[in-house]
């Protein structure tokens, strides 16, 4: 009777102890049950951005066993845009999101929806392009997440090495290689390829720089609506395209060939000249490594060599909604200042794949860089970069890829199109509520 | 008799070479190039693959994004089954009564019906509808709205195959003392079957390929649905078209199977159709 | 509202006293209630709540009311009347493509022919394909230089045109597209509506002597008139709806040339412009229902009269 009692009593008293034991373990470690603040990133989907991502948040987490980062993604392109908005708008935002930077974020109105982070520590180390796209006059929103790249011309180095071509700095040397390259016969001069709608813009696009070479004002003159596109030197551009289509320079199945065509035709010599995005890099790695050291880029000349820049697209950042509060707000803060951690940007640069330099200096690019990442380096290096018009003013109209379309197939006429694009961007003006429109 | 069935035959015959043309060449592209490596399948023209990939496909598009396709595979079932169930039984009810039973109600229904069809749904008030009742970001809300949404398109079908029925047919049952419960349950809703599967089979296809739909008010990559996951594959900038078409190629079979499992009940439903009258 | 009046006359003929008028219990109005509250509050509503955001410049975050500014500014888009001509090009030809085919196809499909099931299957395919799946591989197919379809017309010495890329043919071969898509859902109504013609019908036409042809339009056609309605009015409403297939298959272009008033107004809800975009589907439900209401009577007419 009394030993049972006492291996009762022997018991309890062990399982009180496990019990304690258990608790502390459990606020010690911090590491399971309910102590754990959860968050949620938003990004978009494609490669290579998700995988970046996704192990960005595995890596954060092994660094931060209190933070739960649930990751989540949507589409891209103007789909996104609008899901953006709604989650925004109905109080629904992720914790911690990825966004671009410039007009797109201006119009998700940052000062009523996102948190200030101006008082980060990462902050001072933004370029001061990269603090303007991210900011409006009452706060700093973003934190930049991948590099720079540049709308330029990216060309086919060994059909220049064969024909003994030089990199053209004026719009006549251009022309001159395109010649030559057509006179040739073996490869198109100028890849386009309408048949994905967005790259026909990158004659209109890639030339602001030019654009701000000869009038320093005219973005701030074009959002105050003194501007237009149908006066020089804006129109160059619309003209330009249309010359280059005139004198027989594109791809015979330019109409309907899409970027990835574009990509091959890059990267195999079937075409000489492609005005896109140096982020393409990326493409010509997955689809053509072998071909990666081929590709060199330049930017869009100008008619006057002398007003030749380079045009720069700033990468995309990651904001924090102001429905995030409390210990989220403060997860999510440490989540986006360790994007910017030395882990961080080795992600950046082995996953994403660097087009041009970074916007903050707490990343370094790697040292064996490709062709396509040196050649940017040096217009920025030079001082002879500008940003795109995307983030220079919150204005850009929603049917230049068509009108750039009309114009590059011999629709509509450089002067016509540029004429119904000025009207094209007065909803997006008024949508905004700008002055003067 | 016999100078007959060769024709049938030969009749048959050119109708398949015909729909192999027109019908199964395209599909023939879409294996191919879900079978082909990144670089061949970037090149989108039909040609057979120089190292057949198809396998490796499968399991890279499977486990893409922590298995997401066949959480969605999970997910789109759910909503499909259940949304269909509910809007064939709620758009029976109502067309059969349309045109059953002539109301003044009936001109105003029949506008809010064709309404249905024609306005496109207003995204951003339906959320807040769904946030108010506490559905927004939940399967059931999801579930609600793939059933209203079909609701219009389904009343118009059943109304229009009511008329088939012979009203006799109500008569006789109510004589036999069946309330009105009844009649529609056990009587008349059989007597459909060959529209009810037209409906569910059309419907089906349309919820389970349905993409705005869960993009809006279904956020959150544990809800993702499939046609959410072609977008893995797909960027503005970076194609990866292989795999692309492989996602496209495995998120058409369950339809697939599902129409081949139903053609059998359409047949069916023909001979029923023929004891009826 | 117009919808409303306009619809009554066809109400009125069908309140026509049936002869023996069953116990009216049998069809309770109560079976409208489950439908009607899920499309009250999941449907009516949102959209009576978005007709007021037609009246103002909507970024989602804020409204500002502008009155009627956004349906000038609608009316004012450089590609309206373009928009209209090619909606009502695509609508009818598709719907009607539709129809024909979707009808015989029906025929064929319910006689005595060898592979009866495949071809069934067959025909279905392209409805359970995604428009994205489509939309891609047709803009590959139709690729002027190396598609299959000019390849293939090219071994008869026949050189293609660029369906896709030529101003003046892209509109058209989206349609066939869309017919090609969307025949399979037409066919089956039909199958279903003539599996419900009673064979007794068939039979007596043909101890009447009546050829093939002539039971196909003295029996088939006026006995599946409840198949051709539905058929109809689903494919002109989709058709003069649609821009799902367009936006994946040219995105209007080349240019402007292949946008419809769908297009239009899907590219300015992407472009962020709610308010306009708002006004843009009042403007699409009138047209659709000025054109629909009036065949809907016609058909409900028809149909009483029998």
């Amino acid at each position: 009777m009394s030993m049972r009692l006492g291996a009762r009593k022997g018991s309890v008293v062990l399982a009180a102890a496990a019990l304690v034991a258990g608790m502390a373990a459990c606020s010690s470690g911090g590491g399971s049950g309910g102590d754990q603040v959860e968050i949620t990133f938003l990004t978009q989907n494609g490669e290579p951005g998700a995988t970046a991502a996704q192990e960005l948040v595995d890596a954060f987490m092994a660094a931060n066993e209190d933070v739960v980062v649930n990751l989540e993604t949507q589409p891209p392109g103007a789909e996104g845009d609008n899901l953006m908005k709604t989650k925004l708008a109905t109080g629904e935002m992720a914790d911690v999101f990825h966004y671009n930077s410039g007009s797109l974020l201006q119009a998700l109105n940052p000062d009523q929806n996102l948190v200030d982070l101006s008082d980060q520590e990462w902050a001072d180390s933004l370029v001061e392009d990269m603090r303007t796209v991210v900011s409006t006059d009452n706060g700093m929103y973003g934190a930049p997440w991948g590099t720079t790249q540049a709308g330029a011309v990216m060309y086919n180095k060994p059909i220049y090495e064969e024909l003994g071509l030089e990199v053209p700095t004026d719009w006549a040397g251009f022309m001159a290689n395109n010649q030559a390259i057509l006179d040739a016969g073996t490869a198109a001069p100028i890849i386009q390829t309408y048949g994905d709608t967005w790259t026909s813009q990158l004659f209109v696009l890639a030339d602001f720089a030019n654009v701000t070479a000869q009038d320093p004002d005219w973005a701030a003159e074009y959002t105050a609506h003194n501007r237009f596109y149908a006066d020089q030197p804006a129109l160059q551009a619309f003209e330009n395209q249309q010359e280059a289509f005139e004198a027989g320079y594109f791809n015979e199945d330019f109409a309907s060939a899409l970027y990835d065509d574009g990509i091959r035709m890059l990267a195999t010599g079937e075409g000489a000249h492609y005005p896109i995005l140096t982020g393409a890099g990326a493409a010509v790695a997955q689809n053509y490594p072998d071909n990666l050291q081929d590709i060199g880029v330049f930017a869009l000349p100008a008619q006057d060599a002398a007003d030749t820049r380079l045009t720069v697209w700033l990468p995309n950042a990651m904001y924090i909604p102001n429905t995030t509060e409390g210990e989220e707000l403060e997860a999510a803060q440490r989540f986006i200042a360790f994007a910017l951690s030395e882990e961080g940007c080795r992600i950046q640069n082995e996953v994403l794949v660097p087009s041009g330099p970074f916007t903050t200096d707490l990343c370094e690019l790697p040292e064996d860089a490709a062709p396509t990442l040196t050649d940017v380096q040096t217009y920025f290096d030079a001082g002879l970069t500008s940003p795109a018009l995307e983030f220079l003013s919150p204005i850009k109209g929603p049917s230049l890829e068509q009108i750039t379309v009309e114009v590059g197939s011999g629709i509509r006429p450089a002067a016509d199109g540029a004429a119904l694009y000025d009207v094209d961007v007065e909803k997006q003006a008024q949508q905004l509520g700008l002055e003067g429109w | 008799m016999k100078a007959k069935a060769l024709r049938r035959n030969l009749t048959g015959a050119v109708a398949v070479l015909v729909s192999i043309v027109v019908f199964l060449v395209p599909f023939a592209f879409i294996v191919l190039t879900a079978a082909k490596s990144a670089p061949e399948a970037s090149l989108l023209d039909l040609s057979l693959p120089s190292e057949w990939l198809l396998w490796q496909n499968v399991v890279d598009v499977m486990q893409t994004r922590d298995y997401m396709l066949v959480r969605a595979f999970v997910n789109s079932t759910v909503l499909t089954v259940t949304s269909v169930v509910l809007m064939v039984v709620m758009a029976a009810m109502v067309g059969y009564v349309l045109q059953r039973r002539s109301s003044r109600w009936n001109p105003m229904v029949n506008v809010l019906v064709l309404a249905g069809l024609i306005v496109p749904p207003a995204v951003v008030p339906t959320i807040w509808v769904l946030q108010t009742i506490g559905l927004f970001k939940t399967m059931p809300g999801m579930i609600f709205i793939e059933a209203t949404f079909g609701l219009s398109f389904c009343i118009l079908l059943f109304r229009a195959f009511v008329s088939t029925i012979p009203k006799e047919l109500d008569e006789a049952a109510v004589i036999d003392g069946a309330g009105p419960l009844r009649l529609f349950f056990q009587v008349v809703l059989p007597l459909l079957k060959p529209v009810v599967v037209t409906v569910v089979v059309v419907q089906a296809v349309a919820v389970f390929n349905d993409f705005t739909g869960p993009l809006y008010f279904l956020p959150g990559s544990d809800n993702a649905t499939v046609q959410l996951t072609l977008y893995n594959f797909q960027s503005q900038t970076l194609n990866q078209w292989n795999l692309l078409f492989m996602n496209i190629f495995l998120i058409t079979i369950p339809p697939l199977v599902m129409y081949i499992v139903f053609n059998r009940q359409i047949v069916a439903g023909m001979t029923s159709g023929a004891v009826k009258g | 509202m117009t919808t409303l009046v306009a619809s009554r006359p066809s109400a009125d003929d069908a309140l026509k006293p049936p002869k023996r008028r069953p116990i009216k219990s049998s069809y309770p109005t109560w079976f409208y209630i489950p439908a009607g509250v899920f499309y009250l509050v999941l449907f009516a509503v949102p959209t009576f709540a978005s007709l007021y955001f037609s009246l103002t410049r909507w970024t989602l975050f804020d409204t500002e009311f502008i009155g009627l500014d956004n349906f000038v500014q609608f009316f004012s888009e450089p590609m309206l009347l373009r928009g209209f001509t090619n909606t009502f090009i695509y609508g009818f030809l598709t719907s009607g493509a539709k129809v024909v085919l979707g009808l015989l196809l029906g025929v064929f499909l319910t006689s005595q022919i060898a592979a009866r099931g495949y071809l069934r299957s067959v025909v279905f395919f392209p409805v359970l394909v995604s428009t994205i799946g489509v939309g891609i591989t047709f803009k590959v197919l139709m690729d002027p230089f190396d598609g299959l379809i000019n390849s293939g017309l090219a071994l008869f010495g026949i050189t293609g045109p660029g369906w896709l890329t030529d101003p003046s043919l892209a509109l058209f071969s989206i349609a066939l597209v869309d017919v090609w898509k969307g025949v399979g859902i037409a066919t089956l109504i039909y199958i279903a509506g003539i599996a419900a013609i009673p064979p007794e019908y068939y039979e007596a036409a043909r101890v009447d002597g009546a050829n093939g042809w002539q039971r196909f339009w003295r029996i088939t056609v006026p006995l599946v008139r409840p198949a051709t309605t539905t058929v109809v009015l689903l494919s002109l409403i989709g058709g003069l709806r649609a821009f799902d297939l367009i936006w994946a298959m040219t995105r209007g272009g080349p240019g402007f040339t292949s946008d419809v008033i769908g297009s239009v107004i899907y590219k300015q809800y992407q472009a962020g412009f709610y308010g306009l975009s708002t006004a843009g589907n009042v403007v699409l439900f009138v047209v659709v229902t000025a054109i629909i209401v009036p065949i809907a009577i016609w058909f409900n007419k028809r149909e009483v009269e029998r």
